[in-house]
């Protein structure tokens, strides 16, 4: 059992978990992610590692409840307790180091929970960073302060212009691509799956280097089922081991939307039988 | 000396037309008449040529001569003396190849059922009798660490703690059994049987830690550091072949391992009162030719398929599954395309499966295996309507383990060992089960974990 030792809502169904989990906090590198099973009758959902604290032996998930599973979640409080916590799993991101020229970290909606300890640790390393922060609304923005601290450019773009430019993370990306491609050393894309189709759309035009995080259906999370695959440069690679973290322009889009579209019909209903069986 | 009854007692099983719909357990295990029966067919030879056919070594005409005079303690007594598993093993050990295979009876008669009767008198205990439990050494103060909690890591782990270690488990995932509850389904090996066994480990004095992926969580170098003085690695041979054709990551396409995990350890055929989904449509196409295959493919039917056909390259024969479970899968009408082969899957637009392209094979020449090798029969391609697929043609170590740990493998990814010892290239660690010999059996599992424990005690020993 893994207990919840702090609980914050940090947008409307954004929330944050620090978890008592000392062998995952030992280990825990930016760019892997964890497997939770919250009750004997759960699925395993595989979250982020958004933050760790090696001494007390805590890890930090935030997560955004967009079904059944994250929904029941978030109806937790600290001092309740998670019945699996496994992880740290995933490759590490191998990005960090100091580069000659500029990073871009583009996240939008939860991905800027993903996306803070890598920008962390880009910028802790020496880097210049850009980060555009991006979401539907002012209301679901979160960590806005903790992703500006670490960046030399910040930018915010909301889909209805309630706060910062109004318009899509991409539009600012392309401001910054058409003035400067050539100082990037890459960008880093992490947000929902369409978001990140648009980035290695854009950025593939001026040949800039562009890394994604996938959000594969998982199960094991250890390269035991092939739930997670997908074809990353006419290859097929398993999300939990050989990533999460990929080359963005070698992802098929297609195959990433269609295979995260599996269980639509059954989510559905998981969700509305949990709902009404809670008088939602 | 008494009449040959030549055919076993007939297994008392659920109707095929009611199995196919419930997950209960298929074989419903002999009545005590029925297996008093069952046990007067034994010669009880002088030269028992069974006991060779079994690789933990049961003293088979023991144990059967105890069911015939009545004394189940005695007989599961003698079981327990070599298998911690038997349980397990009487239901799921392919016996036609291996102890029924060595019977002298099978020579022109039917076997004794040797696997019933282990079962009856491992079920007797359980739920009759009792569990007893061994003696257990005196504590030699030293520490055993043991990866994976499927067949080989809960062998090892019990006879290293009967042996006087403190042993702990790690394992990846959040329950025990390894294949045996992620795999094997609930209708061929219920969980509760799965759970009693793994009961008895722990009451050996054995620790469990779930949730430790070795390689990620922690390294086998830490387990050093920890005070572990000598490693098990048990970690099977989980890693899904594909075949690498056109097509194969359609929706709908599911390893057996994905197939079987959402099915068997997460639940999914009780959704939604347990949330993980399991998506089978109305034609299912399994491939391959083993145990994986009827396991997923009499769980598609159980999951509500219309039609559900295996699809196997070679012809019966070669089929590496158990007997019993093929003629199972037949009763239960699963259709078998033999000498057929996928070449590529064809989708549509929102990327679901809805066609195979199959190709028919003969047999040629044999191969590397001593099975004669499958050849495509040029032109004869057709296509049929699939909109389900399970791919269950073989699995190989996970790497996830091996990574900077310098063991040496061989180029298939197993882990090569003393095979007298069990130790790996790296003094201290042993390995047996799947991780050495690929997909294989439980009883081999256990065979080899027996092995590696003596070759730990006798390694901790000298120092
Ligand atoms: C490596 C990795 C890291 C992730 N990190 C985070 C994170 O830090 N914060 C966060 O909010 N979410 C993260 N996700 C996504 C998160 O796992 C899913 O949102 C969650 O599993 C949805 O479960 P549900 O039952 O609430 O929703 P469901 O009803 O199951 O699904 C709702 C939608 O979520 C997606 N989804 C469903 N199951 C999964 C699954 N097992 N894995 C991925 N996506 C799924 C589907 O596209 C679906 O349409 C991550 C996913 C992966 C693979
Ligand atoms: C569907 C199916 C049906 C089968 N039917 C039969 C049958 O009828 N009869 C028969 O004899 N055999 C059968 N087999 C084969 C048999 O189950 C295996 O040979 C046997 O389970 C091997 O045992 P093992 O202990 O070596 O490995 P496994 O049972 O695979 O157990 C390995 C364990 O190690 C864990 N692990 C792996 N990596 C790590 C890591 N890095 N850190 C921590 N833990 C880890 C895994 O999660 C797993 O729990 C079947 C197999 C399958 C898949
Ligand atoms: S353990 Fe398996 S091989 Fe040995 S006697 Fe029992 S059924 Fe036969
Ligand atoms: S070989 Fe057959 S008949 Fe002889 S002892 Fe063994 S089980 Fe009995
Ligand atoms: S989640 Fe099972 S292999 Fe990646």
């Amino acid at each position: 059992m893994y207990k919840i030792l702090r609980k914050e809502v940090l947008a409307p169904r954004i929330n944050l978990m620090e978890i008592d989990a000392p062998f995952v906090a030992r280990k825990g590198q930016p760019g892997q992610f964890i497997i939770l099973r919250m009750r004997e009758y759960s699925e395993r959902i595989p979250l982020t590692i958004a933050d760790f604290d090696r001494e007390k032996g805590t890890v930090t998930i935030v997560f955004q409840e967009v079904g059944k599973s994250t929904e029941e979640l978030a109806t937790l409080n600290a001092g309740d307790v998670i019945a699996d916590f496994v992880g740290p799993l995933g490759i590490p991101s191998d990005h960090g180091r100091k580069e000659d020229k500029k990073v871009v970290c583009v996240s939008g909606g939860v991905g800027t929970a993903v996306i803070f300890p890598e920008l962390r640790k880009i910028k802790e390393n020496g880097n210049y960073t850009i980060t555009i922060q991006g979401s539907r609304s002012k209301e679901l923005l979160f960590w806005s302060d903790r992703l500006e601290k670490y960046s030399d450019e910040f930018y915010i773009t909301t889909d209805d212009g309630s706060f910062g430019r109004k318009g899509f993370v991409t539009d600012q990306l392309k401001d910054i691509l058409a003035e400067k491609s050539d100082d990037i050393a890459y960008v880093l894309a992490i947000g929902p799956i369409p978001m990140m189709k648009f980035v290695c759309a854009l950025t593939e035009q001026y040949s800039v280097k562009t890394y994604v995080s996938l959000n594969t259906i998982m199960v094991d999370g250890t390269g035991m089922c092939g739930s997670c695959r997908i074809t990353v440069g006419n290859e097929t690679k398993f999300a939990c081991v050989d990533g999460p973290e990929f080359d963005g322009h070698l992802v098929d889009w297609k195959e990433m939307e269609d295979r995260n579209s599996r269980f639509i019909p059954q989510e559905r209903e998981s969700l509305e039988r949990y709902r009404k069986l809670m008088g939602k | 000396m008494a009449k040959i009854v030549p055919k076993k007692m007939p297994m008392p099983e659920q109707d095929p037309m009611e199995r196919r719909k419930n997950f209960n357990e298929v074989a419903l295990g002999l009545t005590p008449e029925l297996a008093l029966e069952e046990a007067k067919r034994c010669l009880q030879c002088p030269n028992p040529t069974c006991i060779e056919g079994c690789p933990v070594e049961i003293d088979i005409p023991g144990f059967i001569k105890k069911i015939v005079e009545g004394d189940l303690r005695g007989a599961i007594d003698i079981v327990k003396s070599t298998n911690s598993l038997p349980a397990i093993c009487g239901r799921v050990c392919p016996q036609e190849t291996q102890c029924e295979e060595k019977c002298v009876l099978a020579k022109k008669f039917e076997p004794v059922a040797i696997g019933r009767l282990e079962r009856y008198v491992a079920d007797y205990e359980r739920e009759k009798l009792g569990v007893t439990m061994p003696d257990v050494a005196q504590s030699k103060g030293k520490k055993v660490a043991v990866v994976g909690a499927g067949p080989a890591g809960l062998t090892c782990a019990g006879d290293l703690a009967k042996m006087g270690y403190q042993v702990t488990i790690f394992e990846a995932l959040h329950d025990t059994g390894g294949v045996l509850r992620y795999g094997i389904p609930e209708f061929r090996l219920p969980n509760s049987i799965i759970d009693a066994e793994v009961d008895y480990v722990l009451k050996l004095g054995v620790e469990v830690k779930l949730d430790v992926v070795i390689g990620q969580t922690l390294t086998l170098d830490e387990l050093f550091e920890m005070g572990y003085e000598a490693i098990f690695l048990g970690t099977g041979a989980g890693l899904p072949r594909f075949m690498n054709i056109p097509g194969e990551n359609l929706n709908g396409i599911y390893s057996a391992n994905e197939f079987l995990t959402r099915n068997n350890l997460m639940r999914a055929y009780l959704f939604p009162e347990y949330d993980t989904p399991l998506w089978v449509g109305e034609r299912v196409a399994v491939l391959g030719g083993g145990n994986v295959t009827m396991d997923a493919a009499r769980t598609a039917l159980r999951n509500g398929a219309k039609e559900v056909h295996v699809i196997y390259r070679r012809s019966r024969k070669e089929m590496p599954a158990r007997i019993e479970e093929i003629h199972h899968a037949e009763e239960e009408g699963i259709i078998f395309d033999l000498l057929t082969n996928p070449i590529r899957y064809i989708g549509d637009e929102k990327g679901w499966v809805k066609q195979i392209e199959l190709i028919k094979m003969e047999l040629g020449e044999p191969d590397e295996s001593g099975r004669r090798r499958p050849v495509p029969i040029e032109g004869s391609n057709y296509i049929a309507d699939f909109d389900t697929v399970v791919i269950a043609i073989g699995t190989s170590p996970n790497p996830l383990i091996m990574q900077g740990a310098g063991l040496e493998t061989t180029k298939w990814g197993t882990v090569v060992i003393d095979k007298e010892t069990g130790m790996t290239s790296r003094p201290g660690i042993f390995a047996g089960g799947d991780v050495v010999t690929g997909a294989a059996t439980v009883i081999e599992a256990m065979g080899a974990a027996k092995i590696a424990a003596r070759g730990i005690d006798k390694y901790l020993s000298r120092q």
